[in-house]
């Protein structure tokens, strides 16, 4: 199992001469947890919006699965099996947290323009986005609307948002910002146990999740690829010191 | 079970349940419904067919507006060109109003997948001044169009026949057609709030980003409830032609699509009922501030930013929040 699934090849992205993004190469093998870390501004984000082209790259081209997706919408790249999250808590905040995830659930009835039909067939989704809810500790606000959660909760509905779509891989950015330390010891395992037959993009600010989740690192900074390896190699990587120590992140 | 919430300051009453109407709502529905009823012996039935078809307008607009997030400021566009071609239908090829009503709906359904297209790849504000422009084109053909009749519009519409055979000559039986019409229509867009669709509708509305990342192409579903809402918009002309016996450049004027906003602004747009309070309201007003004259317009603008300034929610939406229920 070590194809690479997602690869980005030169990617660059441009905002008026300022270069966020600069000849990024970065190849994503199947099954791993791969982390993306870096000092903030440093282009992870902007990297994510490429990858699922919520942004077009200025140049460069962006394979998954082997297929070239540099010129996909947003949607159909989601609907391929690359899923991401967003840094800024993403739920629908006047929809309950079951219905959250229910709105991924009901993906899998392919399009739902059939607006003359009630949603009650949508209950029929009802057990397995409560179990969902379950998995990131969200049980007792199934009927709690989003927009009553706390930051970090709205964190765990994302993911188990995301998580209902099945994806075959995951983008996370930074989902355990905001996280009290006891969802980020839940999440952590949870993101251990969907890695199983998953691949795992994530950027996390938080070293020590890192350390215990990713098999490979890439250090972004400035916008080009600093370093690549495991935990041990970049951690000890002097340019990787210096550019979080440089950038007052330690 | 219900639940206030609040994002950006404003406050909303969210809704929870498994998709079947309430019970309160039912209830709210059929006291409408026995109202409706009995009020045309008691007021002139030419106003309360006109007070429907505008609350059926707010309704159409409220389904893009307050579900889909969508402000159209050109909604005119629909009603107006509905009115022309029914009464045309009616007038000129004397087909019964059944017919013409549903011609007119159709003419509304068609020019809504146009309009639609070219403005839902516009967000905010450019979507609203894309909806405008076109429907001062539509203003603009409909002042030269030949069967149109420019500033006179098409006068003398015959009411004709239901299903060529019933009368509508009276106003009263003409009321329960449109009573029908409306009813219909208010549990149809009922009904497409409370569908598969409506949901997703909802989620696009409350973060459009994370909606396409699941996997949905948001711009066929706002085109489908442009579409949706033109046609609801175009039900209303189109009978509001039949009723009145006209269709005129009013009816597709910009000031049209202004005064259906306010009606959705006013009762409270994303609420069920709020749509029908804004117009009731606003079209009362015009009947008793009549002799006014421009005034009307002055004072509309003044109820306008007063309830904006005092209740964003408009009037439901507030109601709605001091009982803890969506209505
Ligand atoms: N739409 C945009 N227009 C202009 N500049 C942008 C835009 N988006 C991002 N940038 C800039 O690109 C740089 C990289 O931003 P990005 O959000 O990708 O960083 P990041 O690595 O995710 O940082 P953080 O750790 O703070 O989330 C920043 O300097 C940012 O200001
Ligand atoms: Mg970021």
């Amino acid at each position: 199992m070590n194809d690479v699934i997602l690869a980005a090849e030169n990617l660059t992205k441009e905002f008026k001469g300022f270069v966020a993004v600069d000849g990024v190469n970065l190849r994503v093998r199947r099954g791993q947890i791969h982390a993306l870390i870096g000092p903030n501004g440093a282009g992870k984000t902007t990297c994510f919006n490429l990858l699922t082209k919520f942004l077009s790259p200025t140049r460069g081209t962006i394979t998954y699965g082997g297929k070239d997706i540099t010129a996909m919408s947003s949607a159909d790249i989601a609907r391929l099996g690359l899923v991401r999250s967003f840094q800024i808590s993403a739920v629908f905040p006047h929809l309950t947290a079951l219905e959250n995830v229910r709105i991924a659930l009901q993906r899998r009835r392919g399009d739902s323009f059939d607006f003359w039909r009630s949603q009650k067939i949508l209950s029929r989704f009802d057990e397995e986005a409560l179990s969902l809810l379950a998995e990131v500790g969200l049980s007792e606000f199934a009927n709690t609307s989003a927009s009553e959660l706390s930051y970090g909760r709205k964190r765990a509905l994302e993911i188990a948002t995301t998580l209902a779509l099945n994806p075959e891989m995951l983008l996370l950015d930074e989902p355990m910002a905001g996280m009290a330390q006891a969802d980020v010891e839940r999440i952590t395992a949870l993101i251990q146990r969907i890695s199983a037959n998953r691949t795992i993009l994530m950027v996390e600010h938080n070293l020590s999740v890192v350390a215990t989740l990713s098999n490979t690192i890439t250090v972004l900074a400035r916008g080009k690829v600093l370093a690549e390896g495991d935990y041990a190699t970049v951690s000890q990587d002097p340019r990787v010191v210096e550019a979080y120590i440089g950038a007052g992140h330690g | 079970m219900t639940a206030l919430t609040e994002t950006n300051g404003a406050t909303m009453v969210v809704e929870r349940g498994n998709g079947s109407m309430p019970r309160y709502q039912i209830a709210i529905f059929l006291a409408l419904l026995a109202l409706s009823l009995a009020a045309p012996f008691f007021l002139y039935p030419v106003f309360l067919m006109k007070v429907m078809c505008f609350a059926l307008f707010a309704c159409a607009l409220n389904l893009l507006l307050g579900f889909g997030g969508l402000l159209s400021f050109g909604h005119a566009a629909f009603f107006g060109s509905a009115a022309y071609v029914s009464a045309h239908a009616a007038k000129v090829w004397g087909l019964t109003p059944e017919v013409a009503i549903i011609l007119g709906t159709l003419a509304a359904v068609v020019l809504g997948f146009v309009i639609g297209l070219l403005a839902i790849r516009r967000q905010g504000i450019y979507f609203a001044m894309v909806t405008l422009a076109f429907a001062q084109m539509v203003y603009f053909a409909a002042l030269q169009a030949p069967f149109t009749g420019g500033e006179d519009g098409i006068q003398n519409v015959p009411r004709g026949d239901l299903f060529g055979a019933i009368s509508m000559s009276s106003d009263l039986s003409l009321y329960f057609v449109v009573l029908v019409i409306t009813f219909g229509g208010l549990l149809a867009i009922y009904r497409i709030i409370h569908s598969p669709f409506g949901q997703v509708l909802k989620a696009i509305r409350e973060n459009e980003p994370r909606a396409i990342s699941l996997g949905y192409r948001v711009n066929s579903y706002k085109l489908a409830v442009f579409i949706l809402s033109a046609g609801f918009a175009g039900l209303a002309g189109a009978t509001k032609a039949i009723v009145f016996q006209l269709a005129s450049l009013t009816d597709v004027y910009w000031s049209m699509s202004g005064e259906v906003v306010l009606m959705v602004l006013l009762g409270g747009m994303g609420t069920v009922f709020g749509p029908l309070v804004g117009a009731a309201v606003i079209v009362t007003m015009q009947n008793y501030l009549a002799s006014f004259g421009a005034w009307v317009t002055i004072i509309q603008g003044c109820i306008f930013v007063v309830s904006v300034m005092l209740f964003r929610e408009g009037i439901v939406g507030v109601i709605a929040k001091l009982i803890r229920r969506p209505l």
